[in-house]
């Protein structure tokens, strides 16, 4: 509808944070990020939607916000989704060339992408994503593109994300209920992967994780094709759950303790020490252990890194990541935790930067907003092929809009 | 047919001897040193004694070939002052000490009365010893009078939570339940004489399995099988009759006897082990009539029996029944003990002695219901939420508590 707009939009509704980017796209196609806006999130747990309508408001708030900054009306946005719903696996189509002169035709290849993303769904799950990894003719291997090639079996392997249909459609439903136009409907993994990786990281194989407040998403890139993705529905929430029960004080003060002391490793220094809590008068109240806050944290985060690397492994991706790891999300600010996840993943580990964009640099270095970011290059690219191709795929928001 | 004191000569002299597992039982604290004197009966040779406290002058009138006395310059020869921390500390501090004299027995028995300083200190320590020694390590323990106070009483459980987890298994007798088998008139000695009878007729009991010769055996692996890793709370009951109607007094007695709820422990237990032991005329009909109705009560339970007989017994009919039992749900009890009803006649028998092979317990094992976890852990914020479930583990659950890292 809007596709002439030059404005796009990437809307991430967090666990902990509601956050909006404009980015503005040039004639010649490159991506300017001229606002943000974002607003604490309260109706939201572990991805997922509780409170309609408290995110509601947080939602027009943070719209607002990035609406001043940019000085634009936000029309349609590109919406994130996460949730320990959705889930990447793998798949192969297989499509036999049927044509006299054995020729691979575009409908050749349509075809045998519809055979591939024909796959054993949950009755109520729907397919956010499929992404073409690369083509077999006669078994040759690694086709990019078998468009007017010989063969005589075409087959395909494409990575297909899915989550819960319905679930899906609550975020839509809501965003629309805001007049607001909803462009795609991204898993936010592929999102930051495409804010944080330049394609030579992608060739080379690399590892993202995007640890928030309530999910923790991981993808990883082999040979510029996203090779396996998923959702842990644990992030900083549990870690702050973890304080407030191990330590015994409130979540509220269990969160900012974890902001204030927190480490992803126990810091030696720290060992014996105690931290006072004080109330506003500056009595004391209560005496921790800096050590055991320390402990606790680490023990979770640990976990949630040796889970990824548990499911790399019985992948067979663990030797693929040459590039090696790249951290981003709020978690990432944890001191430590880069040391924490080269001890789990035996490589090099680096804080994700979004890097191949231009424009707000207040924006781009904080790992919190690599989605939002990730949802709007998302969209540019989407619209740049828009522009130059004929637009043979509506996407999964066609459909959600027809079923709603 | 042999005499006990044949047996055991036997048992020591000839090469199949060797085969009969090394018991070493060792008597902790001044009530399980008490305990471990009434013990030193003829039947018993053939195991090893040993005594630890941290007061030597109890020691004087032991019988035991070993005594450890645990000291250090603090306590000055003064105990341990009825505090346990000062008792594990002191038994930490020797811990090789305690390994060394566990070592080289299959079976170690430990006999204390928890409560006091050096009974719950040590135990728990000893235990760990004995396991790290490689012996099955069984406790036998007294839990304090209601009537001593509430400190003894704390002190008594945190120690017995302590020793189920570091020992195979544990035998415990509340002593409070020892009031419904006294009279008003029972004097303090006698009373203290019947609680650690007790405990005393629990040993008798697996030491008679282990090492008479039966009708129907129970080997070492058999009890291995049924304690080991399970660190579970037993309850026991030893019930004698004589006369012409002995099994059915026997059966009566069990399910009446306080020590295992009037029976309710057998309905809530998952493994019960059955030792009978009668004169010459024990028949195979009163062998039935015992295991059937025992079977009737614990029917989801593994069952391992055993049947003696010894000639001094005369007329008499001897049953030990310990119920061993991982987490009690007494609210599903009496529900579970009235759902079996089954036949009575000679197929009983024959499936008792077959579950001893796997498949069978298998077969029995597979209706029990899961339980609760007695501790429920609150998962705070995601208390309501869709649990994150990932192969099997709650991960809503705080990481420390689930691998169990200890905060201290």
């Amino acid at each position: 509808m809007f596709d002439d707009s030059n404005i796009i939009a990437g809307l991430e509704i967090g666990t902990s944070k509601i956050c909006v980017v404009v980015g503005e796209q040039n004639p010649d196609g490159a991506l300017n990020i001229i606002g943000i806006g974002q607003a604490r999130s309260r109706g939201v747990r572990k991805g997922e939607i509780i409170n309609p309508e408290q995110v509601e408001e947080d939602l027009r708030a943070a719209m607002f916000e990035a609406e001043q900054m940019a000085d634009v009306e936000i029309r349609s946005v590109y919406l994130g989704v996460s949730g320990g719903h959705v889930r990447g696996f793998n798949n192969r189509g297989v499509h036999p060339v049927v044509s006299a002169d054995r020729e691979i035709s575009q409908d050749d290849v349509e075809d045998v992408v519809k055979n591939a993303k024909a796959i054993n769904l949950p009755a109520d799950n729907t397919v956010i994503h499929a992404v073409r990894q690369h083509f077999f003719v006669d078994g040759q291997d690694g086709v990019t593109n078998p468009v007017g090639m010989l063969g005589a079996r075409l087959e395909v392997d494409m990575h297909v994300i899915h989550g819960h249909a319905n679930r899906l459609q609550n975020v839509v439903r809501l965003v629309r209920a805001t007049s607001l136009e909803v462009d795609d409907v991204v898993f936010n993994g592929i999102a930051t992967s495409l804010a944080l990786l330049s394609n030579e990281q992608k060739e080379l194989g690399a590892l993202v994780i995007d640890i928030g407040g309530g999910t923790t998403e991981f993808v990883v890139y082999s040979n510029g094709v996203i090779r396996h993705s998923g959702v842990l529905a644990v992030g900083g929430d549990h870690v702050s759950n973890d304080l407030a029960f191990g330590l015994k004080v409130p979540l509220s003060r269990a969160e900012k303790l974890k902001i204030e002391y927190g480490a992803a490793l126990v810091n030696d220094a720290v060992k014996g020490q105690t931290i006072s809590i004080t109330n506003e008068l500056g009595l004391e109240l209560k005496r921790l252990n800096h050590e055991h806050l320390q402990k606790i944290m680490s023990l979770r985060l640990e976990e949630i890194f040796q889970l990824i690397a548990h499911e790399l492994e019985s992948a067979g991706l663990t030797d693929y990541l040459r590039a090696g790891v790249f951290l981003c999300g709020g978690g990432s600010r944890v001191p430590g935790i880069v040391k924490l996840a080269e001890n789990v993943f035996q490589m090099n580990v680096a804080p994700g930067h979004a890097a191949a964009i231009s424009g707000l640099t207040a924006a781009l270095e904080q790992p919190e907003f690599a989605a939002a970011i990730g949802l709007v290059k998302y969209g540019s690219l989407k619209q740049n092929r828009k522009r130059t191709q004929r637009p043979f795929y509506k996407g999964l928001i066609g459909r959600l809009l027809q079923r709603s | 047919m042999q005499t006990p004191e044949t047996t055991q000569a036997a048992l020591l002299e000839s090469p199949a001897g060797s085969s009969q597992p090394v018991v070493r039982i060792f008597g902790v604290g001044n009530a399980g040193i008490a305990m471990l004197g009434t013990l030193a009966l003829p039947e018993f040779a053939a195991a090893q004694f040993a005594v630890i406290n941290t007061d030597a002058a109890s020691f004087a009138a032991s019988p035991a070939t070993v005594k450890i006395h645990l000291d250090n310059k603090l306590l000055r020869g003064l105990g341990s002052g009825g505090d346990p921390e000062r008792g594990r500390a002191l038994a930490e501090e020797q811990f090789s000490t305690l390994k060394s004299a566990c070592e080289g027995a299959n079976v170690i028995f430990i006999l204390a009365g928890l409560g006091g300083g050096a009974g719950s200190g040590i135990s728990p320590v000893l235990a760990k010893a004995a396991r790290e020694a490689g012996a099955l390590v069984l406790a036998f323990v007294t839990l304090p009078f209601d009537c001593e106070g509430n400190r003894r009483e704390a002190q008594a459980q945190q120690s017995l939570e302590q020793l189920k987890s570091a020992a195979d298994g544990v035998i415990c007798l509340p002593s409070q339940k020892v009031f419904k088998l006294i009279d008003e008139n029972s004097t303090l000695l006698e009373t203290f004489r019947v609680t650690g009878g007790f405990l005393i007729e629990g040993v008798r009991g697996v030491w008679h399995l282990l090492t008479r010769p039966g009708l129907i055996q129970v080997h070492f692996a058999d009890l291995c099988a049924l304690l080991r890793d399970r660190h579970a709370e037993n309850a026991f009951a030893f019930v004698e009759a004589s006369g012409a109607g002995r099994a059915r007094e026997v059966v009566e007695n069990i399910l009446a006897h306080p020590l295992l709820d009037e029976g309710h422990a057998l309905a809530e237990s998952d493994a019960v082990l059955v030792s009978l032991t009668a004169g010459k005329d024990l028949t195979m009909a009163e062998i039935n009539r015992v295991m059937d109705q025992v079977k009737r009560q614990c029917s989801h339970a593994q069952i391992i029996m055993g049947a003696a007989v010894d000639a001094a017994m005369k007329d008499k009919l001897c049953v030990t029944v310990i119920a061993a039992r991982q987490n009690a749900a007494p609210t599903s009890v009496s529900a579970r003990a009235e759902t079996h009803t089954t036949g009575a006649g000679s197929g009983g028998i024959r499936e008792v002695v077959m579950s001893r092979t796997p498949q069978r317990r298998k077969g029995i094992a597979k209706p029990i219901q899961e339980q609760l976890p007695l501790t429920i852990v609150s998962k705070g914020r995601f208390d309501k939420s869709e649990p994150t479930k990932h192969n099997g583990q709650d991960l809503d659950v705080p990481t420390f508590f689930r691998r169990g890292v200890p905060l201290n």
